[in-house]
């Protein structure tokens, strides 16, 4: 598959623990940011209920869903703990300080039913 | 060759005896057991848990399938014995099945009593004995509304409590005019009739029952004097009689029970009777302390040993959350006996001992039942107490000369015999020798190898001082529960450390405290903010990162990732301006759907993240703040009319409403915090289901605590009865205080009430003065970061302006 590098903004407008919003004309990207400062991006919906994943907690390398606290990781969607299902993943890359998404590779997600 | 042992009964006194016996005896008998009830063997006295919906069936499960297999034991439930044929010594069941003993134990139990009145057959009519009983009534509460129970004595009591807890209206029809006249005096009795009464349960004393009325089903009950209660359901817990029957057939010798000697021997040498249908010395016992000694005794005699059982000496608890009270011995009076009471009318606190000889021969506490244990020691060890008699009343760490106040001092000072669980008759000596000999490290640990606290689990705090004190400082760390995966400290411990060690940052507590994790999660970080937040008023930064969405954006996130906004509306008061700006904002950011919320405000829903500012602004400009109902923090007060306007008003409560939330706005707490304030005791705003609920009467205030709805609702604890609006003021503020620094966070303010005692809170509250002026303090010195409007701020300063922007747009 091709894939198109888009630049979406600067490192620095990531916070730390925390997370920022690519709209897209499809299902949102969450950009993803660490306490160590490594960047990684999924698509915006949990694999539970489709709850928005940019607005939940990041710790380590996962974050969890403001509505029912799954916890995902950042590294490769899947579902942490009892549960499952697997957000998909967007490949990220840093230039310098920039960062960039590969587009277009949005797939459903592949959650089994909650 | 092994020797047949027969049990006929599956219950608590055969199956303790029979684990008493197999323990000393393993390889003696070979032993089969009819049960009855077509269960394995289960906790009866924690059947009222479990109708209170504060305990599930597999919760009180004593042994399951594999223990029975595990030891060899023929299991036949749900299979009655009809005869016991003594001349050649086989017992037959209703499945025609023969099974021949050497030693056969009697344990059947008791039946409860049926009062011969018309209609006692009729449909939803039932006991309180079985699990069965407890799934009809449970049933009966979801589709019917009142319930009369008849019988006020322990069993019925807590048949009422259950059936309230339900939904169900409550009725207890009791003969006697005290309740629970054979355990209470009238004093206590009638302190529990109106703490019973306050939880919405009626109380109808002197009450003689003549008829049951209903077609099929029961419709209602009528009283000797005329009066008719309606019920969908009626209990009958008048009491219990032994189950004699079929010693009685078999031709063995019977009174009211079944006749034993002190080997629990009965007239027939090879069949012995045991627990409720046992009738030795002339006594016959419902509760469970008894069956168990006498389990201990025949055990060992089938084993072998000129062990004997010589009566018990009983005290009771009554299995009601939040009432507490213990009674024992002789209390009736009479020549010689000498009474010691103390009463304090506003703690709701009685407490009587009964002197004779210089011995204590009964005791009565209502209210604060701490000292129960020791004043039951001093009762059966028949103790002289004329020398510590002028201090006895106020209870053993004062008797004894330990002025200060040390939680585990009163355990330290029990005797190795003292009976520390009086459901499993277990003494502190035993629990402390099983937990060195085997290791134990868990209060699991201990109940599963002592049965301490396995019963009925008001004794647990007992046990985890025992524990405390055999352990040290190993327990507490190992045992309690650590507050998530990232650690093994406990929450208590957690904010102890963080006082103590001066930890001023979630990464140096994380440091500190050996993190196991790099930067925590979703459950440790909210909480240590919260922690960090209470700790160093003033002080610490809050970490935006580690509050939740809701706190950070200041509004609900919803199922579609939408949000809703609440602004705050003084005590439910809102002006025709405030509605014109909800009405407009409501227009302008076309939001889908405007509700009144339970709270006494309005909620506009389904607003996009995007739009939050600006709705803010416009809220803003019209002089709203934000409601909070998204925090973990002062949510509303609910207010009636009052005497502002309500003609039974006796108390401007729509002010008082407001200068509370004033007053408490803004302030972060362990879990939401919900306040109300009623203008005259009808309680229009259900002041007595929040955290701190505020009942006008008369002559000042009635302030009560603890108290939620939800899933599991619970009444308010009456906290004091004030007589100014400035005392309200103080103990709120007091009463929050408390609760932000002892708090677990996630836990509400109802948990915590039962977690640390009423007693203790109201020592801290209601008796300290000087500790109320400095919780009140400190609550004061907190709260004057915490009310600028988080709206504004977002607004004017554009403080974490980019939350609510993407960070860009493709495709």
């Amino acid at each position: 598959m091709t894939q198109n590098w888009i630049e979406i903004g600067q490192l620095e407008d990531i916070p730390y623990l925390g997370s920022r919003v690519v709209k897209t004309g499809g299902t949102d990207i969450a950009i993803f940011k660490t306490a160590t400062g490594a960047i990684f991006a999924l698509e915006d919906k949990c694999p539970h209920k489709g709850g928005p994943l940019s607005q939940g907690i990041v710790h380590g390398k996962s974050v969890s869903c403001p509505l029912h606290n799954w916890n995902i990781s950042l590294e490769n969607g899947e579902v942490l703990g009892p549960d499952s299902g697997c957000s998909h993943v967007i490949p990220t890359q840093i230039i310098g300080d920039k960062v960039f998404l590969a587009f277009p590779v949005l797939s459903k997600a592949t959650g089994t039913d909650g | 060759m092994k020797k047949k042992l027969v049990i006929i009964g599956n219950g608590m006194a055969g199956m303790r005896a029979l684990e008493e016996l197999l323990k000393i005896a393993p390889d003696e008998y070979i032993v089969t057991v009819f049960g009855a009830e077509p269960h394995v063997n289960y906790n009866r006295i924690m059947l009222s848990p479990v109708l209170a919906g504060e305990q599930k069936f597999d919760d009180i499960i004593i042994n399951d399938q594999a223990w029975y297999e595990s030891n060899d034991i023929t299991l036949f439930t749900g299979e009655k014995t009809v005869t016991i044929n003594r001349l050649n010594k086989t017992v037959v069941s209703d499945n025609d099945r023969i099974i021949p003993y050497d030693s056969l134990w009697i344990a059947t139990g008791s039946d409860p009593f049926i009062i011969p009145v018309p209609g006692k057959d009729l449909d939803g009519v039932v006991t309180f004995r079985d699990i069965k009983d407890v799934n009809e009534m449970i049933l009966a509460s979801k589709t019917y509304q009142n319930a009369v129970v008849i019988g006020g004595g322990l069993l019925g009591l807590e048949a009422a409590y259950g059936l309230k807890r339900n939904g169900m209206n409550v009725t207890v029809i009791h003969l006697a005019d005290t309740l629970m006249e054979r355990q209470l005096d009238e004093a206590a009795g009638y302190l529990l009739k109106s703490d019973l009464e306050n939880r919405d349960i009626a109380i109808l004393t002197d009450a003689n029952t003549k008829e049951i009325i209903g077609k099929d089903r029961v419709e209602a009950v009528k009283l000797a004097d005329g009066r008719e209660i309606p019920a969908d359901l009626v209990v009958m817990a008048v009491g219990i009689r032994p189950s004699t029957t079929l010693a009685k057939d078999a031709g063995i010798d019977c009174n009211r029970g079944v006749i034993v000697n002190d080997h629990l021997q009965t007239s027939d040498p090879n069949i012995f009777a045991i627990g409720e249908c046992a009738e030795h010395r002339g006594e016959v016992y419902g509760l469970v302390s008894p069956l168990y000694e006498m389990g201990r005794a025949l055990a060992g005699f089938m084993a072998g040993y000129n062990s004997r059982y010589k009566g018990s000496v009983t005290s009771t608890k009554l299995k009601v959350t939040g009432v507490e009270l213990f009674s024992a011995g002789d209390f009736s009076g009479g020549e010689g006996t000498e009474d010691i009471v103390l009463r304090d009318a506003r703690r709701g606190i009685y407490k009587r001992l009964v002197i004779k000889d210089d011995r204590i021969i009964g005791a009565v506490l209502y209210g604060d039942v701490e000292d129960g244990p020791w004043y039951f020691q001093l009762l059966k060890d028949k103790d002289k107490i004329d020398d510590i008699r002028d201090h006895l009343i106020f209870g053993q760490s004062l008797s004894m000369g330990n002025t200060a106040v040390d939680p585990m001092a009163a355990v330290t000072a029990l005797p190795l015999e003292a009976e520390i669980c009086g459901c499993n008759g277990i003494c502190k000596g035993t629990i402390i020798s099983t937990i060195t000999d085997k290791g134990l490290t868990s209060l699991d640990e201990v109940r599963a190898h002592t049965k301490a606290s396995a019963s009925c689990g008001s004794c647990t705090n007992l046990v985890e001082q025992v524990m405390a004190l055999t352990l040290g400082n190993d327990y507490e760390a190992e045992a309690a529960t650590a507050m998530c995966g990232c650690t093994d400290h406990t929450h208590a411990d957690v904010r102890h450390l963080i006082q103590l060690n001066s930890l001023k940052e979630i990464p140096a507590v994380m440091q500190g405290l050996q993190w196991k994790t790099p930067n925590g999660c979703s459950k440790c970080r909210p909480a240590l903010n919260y922690y960090l937040i209470a700790a160093w008023p003033g002080d610490y930064k809050d970490d935006y990162q580690s509050r939740y969405i809701n706190e950070r954006v200041h509004a609900n996130i919803q199922k579609d990732g939408t949000y809703s906004v609440i602004p705050r509306m003084w005590g439910g008061l809102t002006t025709p301006n405030e509605l014109r700006a909800i009405a407009d904002v409501a227009d302008k950011f076309d939001i889908p759907t405007v509700k009144v919320t339970g709270g006494q405000r309005i909620d506009l829903l389904g607003i996009e993240k995007q739009d939050l500012p600006g709705v803010w602004a416009d809220l803003n400009a019209a002089g709203m703040v934000s409601g909070h109902a998204y925090g973990k923090s002062l949510r509303t007060v609910k207010t009636c009319v009052g005497q502002e306007w309500c003609r039974f008003g006796t108390q401007m409560s729509m002010s008082m409403g407001v200068a509370l939330e004033k007053m408490a706005w803004g302030s972060w707490t362990p879990h939401k915090f919900k306040m109300a304030v009623s203008g005259c005791p009808r309680n229009c705003a259900e002041a007595t289901i929040k955290d701190f609920g505020v009942v006008a009467v008369d002559s000042g205030w009635e302030l009560h605590v603890g108290g939620n709805g939800g899933m599991v609702v619970r009444a308010c604890d009456l906290l004091c009865k004030v007589e100014t609006d400035e005392e309200v003021m103080e103990y709120a503020a007091a009463f929050m205080q408390l609760y932000r620094e002892e708090g677990h966070y996630l836990e509400r303010t109802a948990p915590w009430v039962e977690r640390v005692g009423l007693g203790s809170i109201k020592d801290r509250i209601v008796d300290d003065k000087k500790n109320r002026k400095k919780l009140v303090k400190r609550f004061h010195i907190s709260q004057k970061g915490n009310q600028d409007d988080p709206w504004a701020d977002r607004v004017e300063n554009n403080v974490h302006a980019h939350e609510f922007k993407p960070l860009a747009e493709v495709g």
